[in-house]
């Protein structure tokens, strides 16, 4: 308990149980114990704030947006359209025009993929990914490079789980036409070295697509600062409603690229000669958006904008450094991703021990943990495990559940090594 | 004894534990006893490869019945697969195959089928069941 003393001895005091009180669920009970909802890097949960948004949304405003002269439709227009303002300004990108609505991560990934890739890959040319990317981040670009006869370049790690910059700066070449890479490993906990990456890349005019999936959560991403040129991340890693997502985009690139899919919304006028495309970012939303995501995205932002953030990922890193310390001091239990910049995840395995029986004792405990391979197969055969345990923490949780899990995993091995 | 007065006893064992937890400790415990599979049968024909754990499933008839032998990686598992080879195993072909398992609903496995789904509790019961369906076949040919 020495290091949650010093901790709240010279850290800013961050209200854990301020937070916790937002979040209706953690209140729940898992087989009767108090939920310890360890699993934020699969999900986060979401605040009062962004369940009544779209509570008030259904019961109040339901209606479809744009066009509709009535007065529900244009107060849902309204709430609708101030959401595009709301993540420009989070982050920080250039114009609203830049943000594009989509389903998730993935869906922001295989957009890009289907046009951009589909416009600019030819065959022989590379695309250059990490080794520690998330399946959604790899089979898109394999598709791509299957169709057009190019080839997936792959930036090796070292055994902490960091990318060899070495070797990327060797991979750069005329041939490569896109680096796509993750900004945190949803498996390892890695924060990359983003902004190296995109540089590098784009000293030889390549551009660079960012997997925000995790980082969005974990760090504050400035899209301006690191001069991506597409960035990807889901709004239900980040308090906000599944089935919602975020694209952005260079304006310059999102204007030349061809539309994704056809429909309404996406047009500016169409004949049966011939159709025109709306301006961006509308030209990437064909047919009725998730109206009731988006506004609750919109909530979920806000509410992290109006917490400390900087106490947030300050405790974070104090929960994963004493969770890190913890675990490993277990005899038997090997951290898997050491990487020096790291996000609060602790992956880990235990000699002799399937990961998914440990992960159903803690659930037993009322621990919430994941175990496999976190749709990260090629990290894993990488490492040579069939898979790991994931406990992944967000700012409302605590050091005393650490000492849970913990406890939880001592008693898992007692008991599974029979 | 047939499978349905084996699924009977099983879910008579369970119907001791109020929670789960009682029911993963016993699972486990069962997955400690399962006999261990002969490395000669742990071969990539016989695997069942799942997200989270695989399976070898070994089986071969004798006097008309069908016998399973197997083994996991999660101990988990190899509880499932004690139970399953409990109920199954020594059983007529046709028997095997006919059979809808009760138990595992019985028991409150089923929640967890969500889990087992990627490590092939389904994909373990449909092989064991497709087994007995040729060596059922090869007997009335």
């Amino acid at each position: 308990m020495d290091n949650v003393i010093t901790t709240i001895l010279t850290k800013p005091a961050f209200d854990v149980e301020k937070v916790r009180n937002d979040f209706p669920v953690l209140k729940t009970k898992a087989h009767g114990k108090p939920l310890i909802y360890f699993d934020n890097a699969a999900t986060s949960q979401k605040p009062q704030v962004v369940i009544d948004k779209l509570v008030d949304y259904y019961s109040n405003y339901n209606a479809n947006i744009h066009r509709g002269v009535h007065y529900l439709s244009q107060k849902a227009s309204i709430e609708f359209d101030v959401v595009r303002s709301i993540v420009q300004k989070f982050i920080n990108a250039a114009s609203e025009r830049e943000i594009i609505f989509v389903r998730g991560t993935t869906e922001g990934i295989n957009l890009v993929a289907s046009t951009y890739g589909r416009q600019n890959v030819k065959a022989g040319d590379e695309i250059i990914v990490t080794a520690m990317e998330h399946h959604s981040n790899i089979v898109p670009w394999q598709m791509l490079c299957e169709e057009k006869g190019a080839t997936l370049k792959v930036i090796p790690m070292n055994d902490n789980g960091e990318v060899i910059m070495e070797e990327y700066k060797k991979l750069l070449s005329p041939k490569t036409k896109l680096v796509s890479v993750v900004h945190t490993s949803n498996s390892l906990g890695t924060i990359n070295p983003v902004k190296d990456i995109i540089r590098l890349a784009h000293e030889k005019n390549i551009p660079v697509f960012v997997d925000a999936a995790q980082g969005i959560v974990h760090s504050t991403i400035d899209v301006q600062d690191l001069d991506c040129d597409f960035l990807s991340f889901s709004g239900h890693k980040v308090f906000s409603p599944t089935g919602i997502g975020v694209l952005y985009g260079k304006a310059e690139l999102l204007e030349a690229m061809p539309p994704y899919q056809g429909g309404g919304e996406m047009i500016s006028s169409v004949k049966f000669e011939k159709t025109t495309y709306n301006e961006i970012p509308y030209k990437f939303e064909a047919g009725t958006p998730n109206i009731a995501d988006v506004i609750g995205m919109g909530a979920g932002l806000d509410y992290f904008s109006s917490i400390d953030q900087k106490g947030a990922h300050a405790h974070e890193k104090a929960l994963l450094k004493y969770a890190e310390d913890k675990l490993a001091a277990i005899e038997g239990v090997r951290l898997i991703g050491t990487a020096k910049e790291k996000a609060s995840v602790v992956s880990f395995v235990i000699d002799g021990l399937n990961a998914m029986d440990v992960g159903m004792y803690l659930d037993t405990l009322g621990i919430a943990v994941r175990t496999g391979q976190h749709c990260t197969e090629p990290v894993m055969d990488r490492f040579c495990i069939p898979g790991t345990i994931r406990a992944s923490f967000l700012f409302y949780n605590t050091f005393a559940e650490i000492d849970a899990l913990t406890e939880g995993v001592k008693k898992a091995i007692k008991l599974l090594k029979g | 004894m047939s499978i349905e007065e084996l699924e009977k006893s099983i879910v008579e064992d369970f119907e001791l534990f109020d929670e789960w937890a009682e029911r993963y400790q016993y699972i486990i415990e069962l997955g400690q006893k399962l006999p261990p599979l002969d490395d000669k049968y742990k071969v990539d024909e016989n695997k069942i490869k799942g997200c989270q754990s695989s399976v070898w499933l070994h089986a071969y008839s004798e006097n008309g019945k069908v016998f399973f032998e197997a083994d996991s990686d999660s101990t988990f598992v190899k509880g499932e697969i004690a139970l399953l080879i409990n109920v199954l195993s020594g059983q007529d072909p046709k028997d095997i195959v006919d059979t809808d398992l009760k138990f595992i609903d019985a028991i409150g496995l089923r929640q967890h089928i969500a889990v087992t789904r990627a490590n092939g509790l389904a994909s373990m019961i449909k092989q064991m069941k497709l087994y007995a369906l040729a060596l059922n076949s090869k007997q009335s040919a």
